[in-house]
């Protein structure tokens, strides 16, 4: 789960890391009022959305006066903004932050992130702040300090002095840059984070160190421990497919293609759009209906799938381990009696009773359903019966 | 022959009267799995499937000699079942659960590293010695004994390349499903130095997927260490970029973790690379026949 700047900047906020004074409003008129408590004569006003790279496509703006916050704030709420991430749809601001302006001597880069090859959290630091780092990781990856933090014993002096040394930082800085690494660092461990990102992190003019920007992922499974964290989820920012199948205990994300796909478990279902792929047909979506497929599941799954206009035939491929197969067969004539699937459907059932499944399909008076035997007949037929429509 | 369990493996199940734990220990004690006992806090001294039940793994390590655990329990409580077993003299935990937090399997996994414990998963289907022992949650009947060892991230999937490999007239040694969460205890490279030491396993399948680089790791192990020949295939080819593919390690992030990348990686180490899922059980074969 990822949350929006202002959302990152209360929680650094609590943790002591240092954050710009600011106010997130959702209405243009509340601009100057959030100006007045914030002070100061100089304003940024930023686009919210989960998407990096909002400067450049004019989501951020500096601004001057009350009335050009006001008049930034109308522009920039409403407004679809289009970035490198978001794709070329683009997404609708709903959200402004309004923060006073910071004199900056200095912009420099401090993430934390899980290592997977060393199975640690890492610290990194750059000097090459306000650059996307993935560009400094592959042009210039010496430019990276990193640093690995064991949780068992946390975060040592050494590794503020091994980041510090590393960003040329003078003596004074040194002892400011630790005690804000350390509050980063609890940020990310207590919160059980997946990633916290500043860029750029500031050096003041008064050699103070301050968050101008601040990004947060969250490790999901970690959710249920922290519920003010998932009180900032905003489903805005998500797919509403894929929000729905979530609560069914699916796992959906949509693609272009049209061969909509439902499969259990998630190794297999990306195997299955490969191979929908190596076939000659483009995969619509991915769908696992999990380790408990049930027929309510699959009637989800189903209903999910269809609402994708594109889907022209369904591949059903389920491997039955726990699953048991005559209880998908079950499902699938259940769901299609209850929702009207006029599209072709492939079904594959294979594993704990796929006898009793086949026959159950092969037993209806469905003329859509199309029996397959193994993954490759499956695809092959799918992918026939998407050409022949 | 064979790895980490076998016939004389003797298991307990963590999480053994609720309702998973029932019901997957009754499966495996169906398929002949030596399952001693279970572990159920604040139930010690019932009996349950026919075994005794006990409050802590130390107890049921005591009285049964236990070596192996089955661990069944909820995502909130499995970190501290894992080191419960490690700290209690158990070898082999095998850790079915989905839904740990990545936090809890770092300080889980280092204690078990700590203890010299081989930690299977978690999110995982478990490990299986055909014809032996299922310390799992997979349907046994598909894995037919063989020469084949297979190591997987993946559940079903896993199913559906034992299945292939047993229809290409070729079966399974041990087959293991190590998770797909993005901290795992026992990595490809762990089973690839176990298999090169089985004298039953002629070959071993490779089943990997986006996320991570435990495959290129494991493709330049394999180029100065294993002799046996090496099939693979990795899951997620058509993912797109930045999107968790239901497993929580699976994910490409940034231009990381592609299955390109890994295909690339794994074919300059030597190892026969399928292209195709459908393919892997005729590979193997023509692999062997070679």
């Amino acid at each position: 789960m990822n949350i929006h700047e202002y959302q990152a900047k209360q929680i650094f906020a609590k943790y002591g890391v240092p954050i710009p004074k600011g106010k997130m409003i959702e209405k243009p008129e509340d601009a100057k009022d959030a100006v007045r408590e914030i002070g100061g004569n100089i304003w940024v006003v930023k686009a919210q959305i989960h998407a990096g790279g909002r400067g450049k496509g004019g989501g951020v703006k500096l601004a001057r006066s009350l009335d050009e916050v006001e008049k930034y704030a109308s522009e920039i709420i409403g407004m679809t903004l289009i970035t490198h991430q978001t794709g070329p749809a683009g997404k609708l601001v709903k959200k402004a932050y309004i923060e006073g302006g910071i004199d900056i001597k200095k912009e420099l880069y401090l993430g934390m992130v899980l290592d997977r090859a060393k199975e640690l959290p890492v610290m990194m630091a750059s000097t090459e702040g306000g650059v996307e780092i993935e560009k400094v990781a592959a042009e210039t990856p010496e430019k990276i300090i990193k640093v690995e933090i064991d949780p068992l014993t946390g975060f040592q002096g050494y590794h503020a002095r091994e980041l510090a040394f590393g960003l040329n930082l003078t003596k004074e800085q040194i002892k400011e840059f630790g005690k804000f690494a350390k509050a980063l660092y609890k940020v990310y461990t207590l919160n059980d984070a997946s990633l916290v990102e500043i860029n750029p992190l500031v050096l003041t003019a008064d050699d103070k160190f301050i968050a101008l920007d601040a990004k947060m992922g969250f490790d999901d499974n970690a959710l249920f421990r922290h519920p003010d964290i998932s009180e900032m989820r905003d489903f805005d920012e998500e797919d509403p497919a894929e929000i729905e199948a979530n609560n069914y205990g699916l796992s959906y994300v949509k693609l272009d293609g049209n061969v909509g796909c439902m499969v259990n478990g998630a190794g297999l279902a990306m195997s299955t759009m490969d191979i929908i792929k190596l076939e000659g047909g483009e995969p619509a979506n991915f769908l696992d209906v999990g380790g408990k497929a049930s027929a309510s599941t699959v009637a989800k799954g189903f209903e999910i799938i269809l609402k994708d206009p594109n889907v022209k035939a369904i591949l059903v491929n389920i491997f039955g381990g726990i699953v048991r197969c005559d209880r998908i067969a079950n499902g699938i004539l259940e769901a299609t009696e209850t929702i009207k699937v006029e599209v072709p459907i492939v079904v594959r059932l294979d594993g704990t009773n796929a006898k009793e499944a086949i026959e159950i399909i092969g037993n209806s008076s469905l003329t859509n359903i199309i029996s397959a035997t193994d993954l490759g007949d499956a695809a092959r037929k799918v992918v026939k019966a998407v050409k022949g429509v | 022959m064979s790895i980490l369990v076998n016939k004389s493996s003797r298991v307990i199940v963590q999480g053994f009267t609720g309702k998973e734990g029932t019901f997957h220990a009754e499966q495996c004690i169906a398929y002949g799995t030596n399952v001693v006992g279970g572990v159920t806090p604040g139930k010690g001294g019932q009996t349950h499937l026919g075994r005794p039940v006990f409050h802590t793994v130390k107890e049921a390590v005591k009285a049964t000699k236990a070596d192996t655990s089955l661990i069944l329990v909820p995502p909130a409580f499995a970190a501290d079942a894992i080191m419960e077993a490690a700290a209690s003299g158990i070898k082999v935990i095998v850790c079915i659960t989905e839904g740990i937090p990545t936090r809890d399997v770092i300080i889980a996994k280092k204690f078990t590293d700590n203890h010299n414990v081989t930690l299977i998963g978690p999110n995982c289907p478990g490990i299986i010695t055909a014809d032996e022992a299922k310390v799992g949650i997979m349907p046994g009947f598909v894995f037919k004994k063989g020469t084949i060892g297979l190591i997987s991230k993946s559940g079903t999937l896993t199913y559906e390349m034992a299945n292939q490999v047993v229809l290409a007239g070729l079966g399974i040694t041990t087959a293991i499903g190590i998770g797909g969460d993005p901290i795992i205890g026992t990595t490809i490279i762990d089973l690839l130095k176990l298999f090169e030491k089985d004298q039953e396993t002629k070959a071993i399948v490779i089943i990997g997927e986006i996320g991570g680089d435990m495959e290129i790791q494991a493709a330049e192990y394999i180029k100065g260490n294993i002799t046996k020949p090496v099939v693979a295939f990795i899951a997620g080819s058509t993912a797109p970029k930045g999107k968790r593919m239901g497993h929580a390690g699976a994910i490409i992030a940034g231009s990381k973790g592609t299955a390109q990348e890994k295909k690339d990686a794994l074919a300059k180490a030597g190892v026969t690379v399928v292209d195709s899922p459908a393919d892997i059980g005729v590979k193997v074969r023509d692999v062997l026949n070679k």
